[in-house]
């Protein structure tokens, strides 16, 4: 496993994990299931998905931040996550009400009825009731689990061998991915895609057999669910980014080819940051999802990718704990602003409701960031430390 | 009843002097309700008592009717025609023309005909118009004939081509009489020699009169009689599926209908007898084996139909033929149209490829206007300007702002292309100065602050125009279509986004070839440090460049506009596209960005021939072909070699 | 929990049933507002938002609710469909709404329809939609497709005589489901499979010049063609202005959309488009008292150059429904609200009267409207009340269900099997 010295060579993971550790009991104590009530469910999933959002973050500060590659199509492997386990759930909770009504029937159903029911169910709604073929395995949670780890990973390794092996580098990759992550939207935006098309896949809260468990207890237990997904991933990116490994990943980023020429095979190494995050960003999204409801493909327009890339570079490259801080800064300002939580400001002739404003407003603050702050919220952290350090 | 002595009492008031079977009120108002309501359907016997009736004012009545000019007043029934009368309408009597008074229009109700009322009405006038000295009644008649051809009109065209002063307009009588004969003439040589006329135009009315001819039915029987004109003999398996062949047998009666799961399913769930089907206990019958089983049981026993069996079905298919046969029985006349349908379905296929053509060629010239003033920037700088899109928004909202102070179209697009150029020239340069210019060595970046910069214009442009999209509208004389046949036609707008791309590559290749500036551009993206010893500065070419690729995007927005739409969001639209058109090209290089837009254009016409009824698929296929093109060609089409080419 | 709720309610419906008739309310009546108000759709929704507020000011004006005042509470999920379900559990469990009108596109719907379930809330949708769908929760207020798309077709059909049909659309459930039933419909009345040509296209696509092309390309063998479009937004303006281009009157290829109306039409120089068609169950240019008032209210807040159009008009008989159910019922509570809805009458702004029905949709005129020259619609068609249908009687597998929440208690009955086949919606 880990080295003995690892921890203790990375303190500030130690007080991540602490501060999430908190975190979390500290909301599972105010929660509306185990606790005084005073968070409502709805926030409660806002927080849980606020840790996944985190969970891809310090995956793309991981490709971006230590590796240099600015990939613009992570959240398509978020989303291919959230898709795998989407399909189990869909299939499951519609098995159980199809195996139902159908059994008030006179004559038994066969195999072949039941399975055509579901369908009937599931696509339905976009005019068709067979099954796709990558709808193979979604009677098995285990096997759509192991899709959640896969399919991501295995579409990130010939995506990245491909571009690797060509030596597509720098904006080129970037638009690569995003062709990538377009490509794929589009694709799951058609009705026959096998996948519901622009409806998604839906109704993804209801876990099956958890039917009378209130969704105030299903919120906890996700958030759990995310929290520890969250401090497993930070710890096996701080793994991953200490040591020889981290040296050469951080190498790559600041100056490829001398790395090359030291005999190192650059496009391995990338290949596995890109792969390794991927599955990463795979299994957030699987998390997320659930919490979410519902997912279609607007949710990997190439846009979304983009914020990401903005989370990160706001909340600090190249430092871990800088993308948990942008990503969970951002997107709860987000909804702070866009939710009306923030007052209206009258300047007399013209009121600013922030609504309208919120995307100009972050916008400007973006290229504030990068213009004089480029190292992020996290370079303040940085700063404060070296002040300490130094005294 | 109330009505009839209503109406009665009217007519006696207001027309003594005339009998009342003899005006249009009166005729009128023995229908009165399929006059005031009038549907496709019933509006035939109106026509036909109008056209018997032989009365002066039909014409008159029949157009003004058509054009919705004609009201009924609500407490009487009675039809009047009217004149505007600031707030009132004054009534006309539709016999005499003469003034019955004013009235509110709510004691009114415009009578509206459907577009299926109009056309009946249209072809009803044609025997008032066809001769008629006005050219515009004449061409609407030839109109009328020419959407909805029948027998008895062939004559009546023919009387009427002679004395057709206008040349244009005589040619089209003669091509309609000519496709009338095709199928109406009374003897086989007049058809077949129309038919033979017809032969080469490819027009689509053309084709739809050989088409009607050659409609065929079809037929299953045991043998094929000799009675029918037969086209085809279809050949199971191949022309028609085996099931569709037994279903089209059941649809003769030459067979019975077989058994369906869900028969089966209902059959069982009667015949259930304590608990047990045929002696099979229901919680067996889970499998279509275990089911038919049963089933078959209880037909042995006569408690259902037999079903039929898949060889039973077979050999049922095997004795029988299945044939399409023409529902025109004269075998010379359907063999002639065959010869000049075939004849002209191969210009068809020629034609439709030119056009297909053309659809490419107008796509890639709004790809390349879209992105060439990304690949400028991209070329000369090495900046990925992720604004691009926004500057092309606001070029086109500049051009929408314009129409609002400039009503005249033509002078506001004449205004509006320098002003959207200004405008953006001015707010490239101004991005240059303020954000750009700090990022030069880290290109990554430059790409998330124009990403910001590109999220904030976006939304100001939803606060200060709002969401609904705005109209922008082309003049009059960029209307219509250059149609060189009913197969290849092409918007004139499209035309003029062509022209004012080459006009853009023609413009920015001298700017490079042959201008100071372009020299000390060349200079600046070869080797920018030399070049600023060479005494270039590069920090006001760098501008520069930024602005004229802004400047660009503003024109492309205005074209865009005017073709498609404004809305906020119609940058993000194209920047994608853009960013893929300049990298297949190949970057720094306007030969590249227009072999990526070409590519592009075509690939994506291409993709979507072969798949008609899904454009999405196309985008991305197209897209999915882009990523791998870049993987094998990692410099696009045209790739700059030697130092200029940077690592 | 649910405990605790059951508790609340109950406390709540005691409280308001002692004292029906409390002049000074406490505890203001909250409607919830769920439109975009940012994001893609926030071009259509924004405009319902507005009309929400407007009829809330408008009953304010007229003394509230119950005697209580009621307030909106506005929420933006800005286009973004797993915000809808946040936004619409926030509204019911933070902000605690009796009622909630929101939603345009189905899958903001399909979003918010579990959360609505599991609350028990009232969502009114004011949408035209693909229908294939009942939930005990949602009234839906907008055309099911036997309310707009079978009557047009038939209009196609019986008064333009038009043999061969384009189904054009945008390409996402609304149009696929509405095309499905359509082709299902036009094979039953005897037009053959090769006459029906279907196209999709992506949201906001502008390169119509190919589709256009291959439209007129379908008259070639001389029956009269005709599109139905389910064409969404923005794409409408390349459309309309390619077809305009390409010199096609409605007389040679009428056009009829589902998805244009007025304030689509604002975006565009409508000359050319004159006489092509679009189905609704509202225009603006529906002569009658009440609608000549509302559009004077509405352009008094909202300024003369705005227009109405169908949805608004779903709100305003949803919103007055609900109203007059509340006031039957003297309480907000869902469960009774509910049970006051059924058979609930009010008068259309087209002239008649909308009724709403046990399977939660409204029984309201179907209008075919032509396109005038100043971007509104002539009306030439306008039949009585058509009642809504859940589950299309053209689809073989939902033409054996039926929805009948006050007797059968149930939105998804199979009439032949006899047995309640869910509770809760398919999502």
């Amino acid at each position: 496993m880990m080295k003995p010295g690892f921890l203790s060579q990375n303190q500030s993971v130690l007080w991540f994990l602490a501060t999430l550790g908190m975190f979390t009991l500290g909301v599972t104590a105010l929660a509306e299931a185990t606790g005084t009530g005073a968070l409502s469910t709805s926030f409660v999933k806002t927080l849980g998905k606020t840790l996944c959002l985190c969970l891809i973050a310090i995956a793309m500060d991981v490709v971006w931040g230590y590796c240099g590659i600015l990939s613009l199509g992570h959240f398509a492997f978020f989303g291919i996550g959230g898709y795998a386990i989407g399909m189990w759930l869909m299939y499951a909770r519609t098995e159980s009400i199809v195996s139902e009504s159908l059994s008030a029937a006179v004559i038994p159903p066969t195999d072949q009825e039941i399975v055509e029911a579901i369908g009937t169910q599931i696509f339905g709604v976009v005019g068709s009731s067979d099954f796709p073929v990558i709808w193979a395995f979604a009677d098995s949670l285990g096997l759509q689990l192991l899709m959640v780890i896969l399919v991501p990973g295995l579409m990130a390794l010939v995506f990245g061998w491909l571009a690797f092996r060509s030596r597509v580098t720098g904006v080129y990759l970037s638009i690569l991915t995003q062709a990538m992550t377009l490509a794929l939207s589009l694709y799951l935006f058609q009705n026959d895609s096998g996948l519901r098309g622009n409806n998604g896949l839906s109704g993804l809260q209801n876990i099956p057999g958890f039917d009378a468990t209130p969704q105030s207890m299903i919120s906890i237990a996700f958030f759990w669910a995310s929290a520890l997904a969250l401090g497993l991933g930070y710890l096996l990116f701080a793994f991953v980014t200490s040591g020889k490994m981290g040296s050469v990943v951080r190498g790559i980023r600041d100056d490829e080819a001398r790395v090359r020429f030291l005999g190192y095979h650059v496009e391995s190494y990338k290949l596995f940051i890109f792969t390794l995050t991927a599955i990463i960003a795979g299994i957030a999204g699987a998390l997320y999802y659930p919490q979410a409801g519902i997912i279609n493909p607007a949710e990997i327009a190439p846009i979304a990718s983009i914020y990401l890339a903005v989370w990160v570079a706001i909340g600090g490259r190249g430092r871990l704990y800088g993308a948990v801080i942008g990503a969970a800064f951002v997107s709860l300002l987000s909804s702070w602003f866009t939710g009306g939580g923030a007052p209206d400001i009258s300047l007399g002739v013209y009121t600013i409701h922030w609504t309208d404003w919120w995307l100009v407003l972050l916008g400007l603050s973006f290229v504030a960031v990068t213009l004089f702050a480029p190292k992020g919220i996290g370079g303040l952290f940085d700063l404060l430390i070296r002040k300490e350090g130094s005294r | 009843m109330l009505r009839t002595i209503l109406i009665i009492l009217a007519v006696c008031v207001t027309a003594p002097h005339t009998s009342a079977a003899q005006d249009l009120q009166s005729l009128l108002q023995s229908h009165q309700r399929l006059v005031a309501k009038p549907s496709a359907k019933t509006v035939g016997v109106v026509l036909d008592d109008l056209a018997s009736s032989g009365l002066s004012g039909t014409a008159d009545f029949l157009e003004k009717w058509r054009n919705k000019d004609l009201w009924v007043r609500k407490e009487d029934g009675r039809f009047f025609y009217t004149a505007m009368a600031e707030a009132q309408l004054t009534l006309l009597d539709i016999d005499t023309g003469q003034v019955v008074g004013t009235t509110s229009k709510k004691h009114l109700k415009q009578i509206r005909p459907n577009g299926g009322v109009r056309k009946a009405i249209a072809s009803a006038l044609v025997q008032f118009q066809l001769n008629d000295p006005d050219i515009t009644r004449r061409k609407a008649a030839v109109d009328a004939i020419a959407r909805a051809m029948t027998a008895d009109q062939l004559a009546p065209l023919e009387a009427a081509i002679d004395n057709e002063a206008d040349a244009d307009l005589k040619a089209q009588k003669m091509r309609l009489a000519v496709m009338l004969r095709a199928s109406f003439a009374p003897t086989t040589e007049a058809r077949l020699a129309a038919i033979t006329a017809l032969s080469d135009d490819i027009s689509v009315d053309t084709r739809a009169v050989l088409n009607q001819i050659l409609t065929t039915k079809r037929h299953a029987a045991v043998s094929i009689p000799s009675d029918l004109n037969v086209a085809t003999q279809l050949m199971v398996g191949k022309d028609i599926s085996s099931l569709d062949a037994y279903a089209m047998l059941v649809d003769a009666n030459l067979a019975q209908p077989r058994v369906k799961a869900s028969d089966i399913v209902s059959v069982l769930s009667a015949n259930i007898e304590n608990g047990r089907v045929a002696g099979t206990p229901v919680r067996l019958l889970d499998t279509i084996e275990a089911r038919e089983k049963a089933y078959d049981s209880l037909a042995a026993a006569g408690a259902a139909p037999t079903r039929i069996t898949d060889a039973a079905a077979q050999r049922l298919i095997e004795t029988h033929v299945f044939f399409d046969s023409y529902s025109e029985s004269d075998i010379r006349v359907t063999a002639a149209a065959k010869l000049a349908l075939d004849g002209i379905e191969t210009r068809v296929a020629i034609s439709h490829a030119a056009d297909l053509t053309l659809d490419a060629l107008s796509l890639a010239s709004i790809y390349f206007l879209a992105a060439i003033g990304l690949a400028v920037t991209f070329g000369v700088m090495g900046v990925i300007n992720m604004a691009h899109g926004e500057f092309i928004m606001m070029g086109a909202y500049t051009g929408y702002v314009v129409q609002l102070f400039v009503p005249n179209y033509t002078l506001s697009i004449i205004v509006a292309l320098p002003l959207a150029f200004a405008v953006t020239f001015a707010a490239g340069v101004a991005l240059e100065r303020l954000v750009i210019r700090w990022l030069y060595h880290r290109p990554l970046e430059t790409l998330l602050a124009t990403f910001g910069i590109s999220i904030a214009l976006q939304q100001l442009a939803k606060n200060i125009f709002g969401t609904q999209a705005r109209p922008l509208t082309s003049p009059a004389w960029l209307d219509g279509a250059w149609v060189i046949n009913d197969v290849i036609a092409i918007s004139y707008i499209r035309i003029a986004i062509f022209v004012l791309a080459i006009i853009f590559l023609s413009l920015i290749v001298w700017i490079l070839r042959k201008t100071r500036l372009g020299l000390e551009m060349r200079a600046v993206t070869q080797n920018p440090g030399m070049a600023a010893s060479m005494g270039i500065n590069p920090d006001r070419i760098n501008m520069l460049t930024f602005g004229l690729g802004s400047g660009i995007a503003g024109i492309a927005g205005v074209a865009i506009g005017l073709y498609a739409k404004v809305t906020s969001e119609m940058g993000a639209d194209y920047i994608v596209q853009s960013f893929m058109t300049v990298v297949v090209g190949g970057v720094g290089n306007v030969w590249g960005t227009l072999a990526g837009a070409t590519m592009i254009g075509f690939l994506q016409k291409g993709i979507e021939w072969f798949n008609p009824s899904n454009t999405l698929a196309a985008q991305t296929y197209m897209i999915l072909f882009i990523i791998l093109f870049i993987q094998f060609r990692p410099k696009g089409i045209v790739a700059l070699r030697g130092r200029a080419a940077g690592d | 929990m649910n405990f605790k709720r059951l508790l609340c309610a109950a406390s709540t419906f005691a409280i308001m049933s002692a004292a029906p008739a409390l002049a000074d309310c406490e505890d203001p009546v909250k409607v919830g507002v769920l439109h975009s108000l940012s994001g893609t759709m926030a071009i259509s929704e924004t405009t319902l938002k507005d009309t929400m507020l407007l009829l809330i000011e408008e009953q304010n004006a007229k003394g509230g609710v119950l005697g209580c005042e009621i307030e909106a509470v506005v929420v933006d999920p800005a286009s973004d469909w797993p915000l809808f379900a946040e936004k619409a559990r926030e509204l019911l469990t933070v902000h605690e709404v009796d009622v909630i009108f929101g939603n345009w596109t189905s899958v903001s719907r399909k979003s918010v329809l579990p959360v609505i379930e599991e609350l028990n809330g009232l969502l009114f949708y004011p949408v035209q939609y693909e229908g294939e769908e009942s939930s005990k929760n949602v009234f839906y207020t907008g055309a099911a497709p036997n309310q707009q798309a079978i009557p047009a077709t038939d209009y196609y059909l019986d008064e333009l005589g038009v043999e061969k049909f384009a189904l054009l659309g945008t390409d996402y459930v609304y149009p696929r489901t509405t095309n499905n039933i359509l082709e299902s419909y036009l094979k039953s009345k005897g037009i053959a499979e090769e006459d029906i040509f279907v196209n999709y296209t992506p949201f906001g696509h502008s390169d119509w010049a190919t589709i256009v092309a291959d439209v007129v390309a379908l008259g070639e063998d001389g029956k009269q063609v005709g599109v139905i479009s389910t064409i969404n937004g923005d794409a409408n303006i390349g459309f309309y202005k390619e077809l305009a281009a390409a010199g096609i009157s409605a007389d040679d290829i009428p056009v009829v959309a589902f998805s244009v109306g007025e304030e689509e039409l604002s975006g565009l120089d409508t000359t050319n488009l004159v006489g092509h068609l679009a189905a609704w169950n509202y225009f603006q240019s529906a002569e009658s008292d009440a609608n000549d008032a509302w559009i004077e209210a509405w352009k008094a807040k909202m300024g003369e150059e705005r227009v109405t159009n169908d949805p608004m008009e779903a709100h305003y008989i949803g919103f007055n429904m609900w109203i007059n159910s509340v006031t039957s019922a003297q309480t907000t509570e869902v469960d009774a609200v509910r049970a006051a809805m059924y058979g609930q009458e009010f008068p259309n702004l087209t002239g008649g009267t909308a009724v709403m029905l046990p399977n939660h949709h409204l029984a309201k005129p179907v209008l075919i409207g032509e396109i005038t020259e100043d971007g509104q619609f002539d009306i030439i068609s306008q039949t009585s009340e058509v009642p809504g249908d859940a589950w299309t009687d053209f689809l073989p597998e939902s033409a054996v269900l039926v929805s009948d929440w006050k007797d059968l208690g149930c939105g998804m009955y199979n009439t032949e099997t006899k047995t309640c086949i869910q509770l809760t919606s398919n999502y």
